[in-house]
């Protein structure tokens, strides 16, 4: 549509422009601040004021201090352990029921949709949660933290919708040949639904990486912690790291405190790294899963 | 199995469905039906049954594990010996000083989240979708989406480091000449500092559904509207807005049926005993009073009473919505 703006349309544009401009740049900005705050001289940031458009000074003492802390490595090692073994078993549960409630011929698949449905809407909450998982010996193994959500209730919907699309026709000339439901399942339903998989394989590590509670809750035993849980450490409660570079608590300068600001940008840094690489990635898989999520039946 | 096989035998469910719906033995029937069903697709059944059990054993379990709120519930004695005390634990906590602080602050955080939370990625969206150079708005999409990505324990911690007496707000404040001072201690800013960070970490990922509704737009009623003589915001006004109804009102009814819900992990990341006053929700009261003062039961009760009253509100937004557009859950 070509057509000549009114002054009042000119004035929205410009306006318009300016303004997402500007949100964006907020919506960035916090990050860069970490960032730039990182790779500052500890000293020189510390006595600054304003806003930081660039690094004070230069040192990376403080990305130093956080690859001597065995803490954030521990919990590296543990997340990823938790990310890949937790996303596996995940897509594996889920996409077994997602399977079975799309199957039409299946006459218990309305009740056991309606069983499961319900559970996004009531459930037991954090106390007989907690019970549970004591009383099932569950408490402070590492499984804890991927058993009990096995399942995300709205993933198998959103991949229950996807597996109804499927021709049936492709599954049929499958069971003619004698395939079981398993075989179907991931010789002819997978390979048409990649997409989805893909999507919610994301949504479930993404998930595991950003989860920290239930790893408060079930976990006592600090080797078994993820890294959100070391961080939550560090920023939240302000764990001295001295410890962890060596010095002496008690013996707290002023650098070490200065140095301590600089530390908590660099932990920050490290541990989003990962996340922000695969960002420009993941983010269409994101969208899409964002509109399956709308896809009603 | 052979194809005559599988054409039959689904020929017999036909004829054994008819005879069930002109009323024959149903109860029978049905078994009957199971087990045929079984025989026919077993490897259905053997594929259901993990995920019914992890369902009964980690959904359901738990469903009745609030039993306990009815009891004085002690682990040594376990869940079917402990004492029963009926609305007990119910009533010292409506009756305790905590419970109108924390609901109020429940909703008070929550409605505030949801006015504010809920209007922003749609309005993003309408401006977005004025914008027509395509690179300049990819970018901007881009960048907003980004707060999402990152974890909420790393984006409270940026928040606290922000709000300490030398962080950049008060860096910012002191620009215009306020006091500095630790944000997060003054007990008046703990719900505009939730909200407005809440905001900001959802508005770009917010807004992705709608633009994604837009761009599946009738160019049609453009045409017409141009013909009609509509300039470019009567567009917005009688078409764009229009088109994002049916999404608006899907997204508004499960925002309000997690009114009650949301916001524990958070919250728990940025408070501190300073703040209960306005700080303090249901959830997190539920965290201390079960789980760090082991009062199993009393803990349990308050979490009931949340879950109720989420589930009828979500009921009551369905119905709302079904009365007042076509667009519902169920």
């Amino acid at each position: 549509m070509v057509h000549k703006r009114s002054f009042g349309e000119i004035c929205f544009d410009t306006f318009n422009y300016i303004f997402l401009g500007l949100i964006a740049f907020i919506c960035l900005y916090p990050m860069l601040y970490v960032v730039f705050g990182s790779f500052s001289n500890p000293n020189e940031l510390a006595q600054h004021t304003g806003a930081l458009l660039w690094p004070k000074g230069y040192s990376l003492e403080g990305y130093k201090a956080v690859f001597h802390n065995m803490n954030i490595w521990i919990g590296y090692g543990n997340t990823l352990f938790y990310v890949i073994i937790g996303t596996i078993t995940k897509m594996i549960m889920t996409a077994i029921g997602a399977y079975v409630l799309s199957r039409k011929d299946f006459i218990m698949r309305r009740f056991i949709t309606l069983m499961i449905v319900f559970t996004m809407y009531f459930g037991g909450g954090m106390i007989p949660d907690f019970l549970l998982v004591k009383s099932v010996g569950l408490y402070d193994s590492r499984f804890a933290i991927i058993i009990p959500t096995l399942i995300a209730t709205w993933n198998l919907i959103i991949m229950k919708t996807a597996f109804n699309r499927v021709p049936e026709s492709l599954e049929e000339s499958a069971k003619l040949d004698g395939a079981n439901d398993l075989t179907i399942l991931f010789k002819i339903v997978f390979p048409v639904t990649k997409a989805t998989f893909a999507v919610i394989a994301l949504y479930y590590a993404v998930g595991e990486w950003n989860a920290w509670f239930n790893s408060m809750l079930y976990l006592s035993d600090r080797n078994k912690w993820p890294l959100q849980l070391f961080l939550r450490e560090i920023l939240i409660q302000n764990t001295s790291i001295g410890n962890a570079v060596g010095t002496m608590a008690d013996s707290q300068t002023t650098a070490t405190i200065f140095l301590e600001d600089v530390v908590r940008y660099c932990s920050i840094c490290v541990a989003t790294l990962p996340i922000l690489c695969a960002y420009p990635f993941a983010q269409r898989y994101f969208v899409k899963g964002v509109m399956m999520g709308s896809i009603k039946e | 199995m052979t194809e005559t096989g599988i054409q039959t035998s689904g020929m017999q469910t036909t004829v054994i469905n008819n005879a069930a719906s002109k009323g024959g033995d149903n109860r029978n029937s049905f078994g009957k039906r199971l087990v045929k069903n079984y025989k026919q697709h077993r490897w259905i059944y053997y594929m259901a049954l993990p995920v019914i059990i992890y369902y009964i054993v980690f959904k359901y379990l738990p469903m009745a594990g609030l039993v306990i709120s009815f009891e004085n519930y002690r682990p040594a004695r376990g869940l079917f010996h402990s004492d029963w005390v009926g609305f007990k634990q119910f009533i010292d906590f409506f009756s305790s000083p905590f419970a109108w602080r924390i609901i109020r602050n429940t909703i008070t955080i929550n409605l505030q989240s949801l006015v504010f939370g809920f209007p922003a990625p749609i309005i993003l969206a309408l401006l977005l979708n004025e914008i027509q150079a395509q690179r300049y708005k990819s970018t901007l999409q881009t960048l907003s989406y980004l707060p999402h990505f990152i974890s909420l324990v790393v984006v409270c911690g940026i928040l606290r480091d922000f709000s300490t007496s030398t962080g950049l707000f008060n860096n910012m404040l002191a620009f215009f000449g306020v006091a500095r001072s630790n944000l997060l201690d003054k007990v008046n800013l703990f719900q505009p500092l939730y909200v407005g960070s809440g905001v900001w970490q959802g508005i770009g990922w917010g807004s992705i559904i709608y633009l994604a509704t837009l761009s599946g737009a009738d160019p049609n009623l453009y045409e017409a509207a141009v013909i009609d003589g509509a300039g470019r915001f009567k567009q917005m006004v009688h078409v764009t807005f229009p088109t994002l109804v049916p999404i608006i009102v899907i997204q508004l009814i499960m925002q309000i049926g997690s009114l009650m819900s949301i916001g524990f992990e958070k919250v728990f990341l940025l408070y501190s005993p300073l703040i209960y006053e306005k700080a303090d929700i249901i959830s997190t009261y539920v965290y201390r009073a079960g789980i760090e003062d082991t009062n199993f039961s009393y803990g349990s009760a308050i979490g009931m009473f949340n879950s109720v009253v989420n589930l009828m509100l979500l009921v009551f937004a369905n119905w709302l919505a079904r009365k007042t557009t076509d667009e519902s859950l169920w």
